[in-house]
């Protein structure tokens, strides 16, 4: 399949030349088309960072990434093809659900008005209500529908049920897989929470401390791991084990490369 | 775009349409009874030695205090309404997108961030130039009558359309201010990123190039005139400087934009009454007698009145070209420095 990401080298630099810090290094990605692919990491791990190199609201300080065949955000077109929810899902608080469907249907040229209007009533939000009234949860949901309907190729998502109750967390989770199932979109999401991703992911990206500590569809990470360790691990067992090598000493990260 | 541009915008246009009307109203209720006053006056017709006509009128229009008030108040609004724009539609317009995050979810629509930028920056920019030049006409229109009998008189002289302050609050000029003052909040917040900081940043870059520009570049845009003429001085009517100079006040050159007045002796040099007998102990007729002996000149320095629209085409033109300057900076900023 053809990569829906594509990332050689990529570096992201904050601060002056004298005081600076790297939030994300030598990160070399290639995500096939067709996967929900999860994104995780302790917080501050770089992985707001890394998607907003990805979305092209940051430009990379080294390397270079292509997005569904394009560099991000470079054009109109580009654009339409990736749907972002950032993290905290912003919306206009002054501006009404449906005053939202209809900045959606203004900036995106393939819109699917109908899409947006189906899902906003099955969601039970009502239209006429201010965005900044919502809950956590229907904010999270109004920006999905906006990201949804724009039908894009690729759908980011920024910690998207970082602020919602369990409840709320497993029905967003559900709507995404089969939202994104109906319209065969790519899907990468983050969070700090393996037990989010599980439910949801075929493919898997560790981060920490700025740098990617594996990469590749869960079943063959697991089996990976199997084969090296010998024992049957848990997706949770097996992001904890990169993270801890990513944080110890030298040596043993070497090992995990 | 322009439909999220409009949406976004329309509470604060909303609002000031309530404000245009308001001042409509005020200014359209008050000034047929101004104009009436000049009607009445005789000025309309007057061609020559208009001053007793011109005190009339002056006298007329003072005795109810809410001409003069108003007079003044509309000077102030119109200094204002420029300054008002910038910080409160120029300063917010990427600050608030940033602050609220907001940003994250409108450069992710299908609209690239120039567009996004230019659009915004058009739309805005063209509203702050149709407000104030509504305002401008609206006050320029009730003013004309002070105007043109020759200016509001004030403490130390006469307030004329030409003079540094009133020219800001008068026919076009007040529209460059509008658009470069939007410019310069739009700027200041797509650098500092912060409401506050970019609010305080317009509103000192306003009110400096507010000082900068009549008194040091204005009065440079055309080469002054410069003439010279034989005067007797009045004793009872000349200015004297502390340093012992004499200026002949200047008749005939009505709404002039006057720099400097000197009187100067035969040989060119300033003139400065020295210790004579005649001046020292004599009477005023003694010394009077004794000025007309000595051949004094005036020198004077100024704008001729006929190059007022010249001036305020000249005044647009300038801020106009500043507010293109950095709208062009700000879409160009906003595209290669990411703000996230």
């Amino acid at each position: 399949m053809t990569a829906v990401i594509e990332a050689r080298g990529l570096g992201k630099r904050y601060g002056t030349h004298h005081r600076h810090r790297w939030a994300l290094a030598d990160c070399t990605l290639h995500i096939p088309a067709g996967h929900i692919a999860g994104l995780v990491g302790p917080n501050g791990a770089g992985k707001t960072t890394l998607l907003h190199l990805i979305t092209g609201l940051l430009a990379p300080t080294t390397g270079t990434i292509e997005v569904a065949g394009g560099p991000p955000a470079a054009t109109k077109a580009q654009l339409a093809r990736v749907g972002f929810v950032a993290q905290d899902a912003p919306v206009y608080a002054g501006l009404s659900v449906a005053d939202h469907l209809r900045l959606g249907a203004h900036l995106n040229p393939r819109w699917d008005a109908q899409l947006a209007t189906r899902r906003i009533s099955q969601l039970s939000l009502d239209p006429r209500q201010k965005a900044g009234r919502l809950s956590g949860g229907q904010r999270a949901q109004l920006a999905l529908t906006l990201a949804i309907a724009k039908r894009p190729q690729l759908l980011i998502l920024d910690e998207p049920v970082a602020s919602l109750d369990p409840l709320a967390r497993r029905d967003f989770l559900r709507d995404l897989t089969e939202a994104t199932g109906e319209h065969q979109i790519s899907v990468m999401l983050s969070s700090h929470l393996v037990a989010d991703l599980e439910r949801v992911c075929d493919y898997l990206i560790v981060l920490a401390a700025g740098r990617v500590q594996a990469a590749g569809e869960v079943t063959r990470l697991l089996n990976a791991y199997r084969n090296s360790t010998g024992t049957q691990a848990s997706l949770e067992d097996l992001v904890l084990a990169y993270m801890t090598k990513a944080a110890g000493p030298t040596e043993q990260l070497e090992g995990s490369r | 775009m322009i439909w999220l541009t409009w949406r976004q915008f329309r509470a604060q246009a909303i609002a000031t349409a309530a404000a245009l009307a308001i001042l409509a109203v005020i200014f359209g209720v008050t000034g047929p009874h101004l104009a009436h006053l000049y009607d009445i006056s005789g000025l309309t017709t007057c061609r020559t030695n208009c001053a007793a006509l011109t005190n009339t009128f002056v006298t007329s229009m003072k005795a109810d205090a809410i001409y003069p008030a108003l007079f003044i108040a509309g000077l102030g609004i119109l200094y204002l309404t420029p300054a008002l724009i910038g910080l409160f539609w120029g300063a917010p317009l990427v600050t608030r997108e940033l602050e609220a995050g907001t940003f994250r979810l409108a450069w992710n629509q299908s609209v690239t961030r120039t567009r996004w930028m230019a659009v915004k920056l058009a739309l805005i920019g063209l509203a702050a130039m149709v407000t104030t030049g509504l305002i401008s006409l609206l006050i320029t229109w009730w003013a004309g009558p002070i105007d043109r009998a020759g200016g509001f008189p004030v403490s130390g002289g006469t307030l004329t359309r030409f003079s540094p302050v009133l020219f800001g609050a008068r026919d076009v000029a007040p529209v460059g201010y509008a658009a470069f003052a939007f410019a310069l909040g739009v700027t200041a917040g797509a650098l500092v990123r912060r409401l506050l900081p970019a609010m305080v940043i317009t509103l000192a870059g306003f009110l400096a190039v507010q000082v900068i520009m009549p008194n040091l570049v204005r009065p440079h845009l055309l080469p002054p005139v410069t003439a010279t003429q034989a005067v007797t001085v009045n004793l009872s009517t000349a200015i004297t400087g502390h340093n012992g100079t004499y200026a002949v006040p200047v008749t005939g050159l009505p709404g002039a934009w006057i720099f400097s007045n000197q009187t100067i002796t035969p040989s060119g040099r300033v003139f400065v009454l020295p210790d004579v007998p005649a001046c020292a102990s004599g009477t005023q007729q003694q010394c009077q007698a004794w000025f007309a002996t000595q051949h004094l000149r005036r020198q004077i320095s100024y704008q001729p009145a006929s190059r007022y629209w010249a001036f305020q085409w000249y005044e647009t033109a300038i801020f106009l070209a500043l507010a293109l300057a950095l709208a062009g900076f700000c879409v160009w900023w906003i595209r290669h420095r990411r703000l996230a």
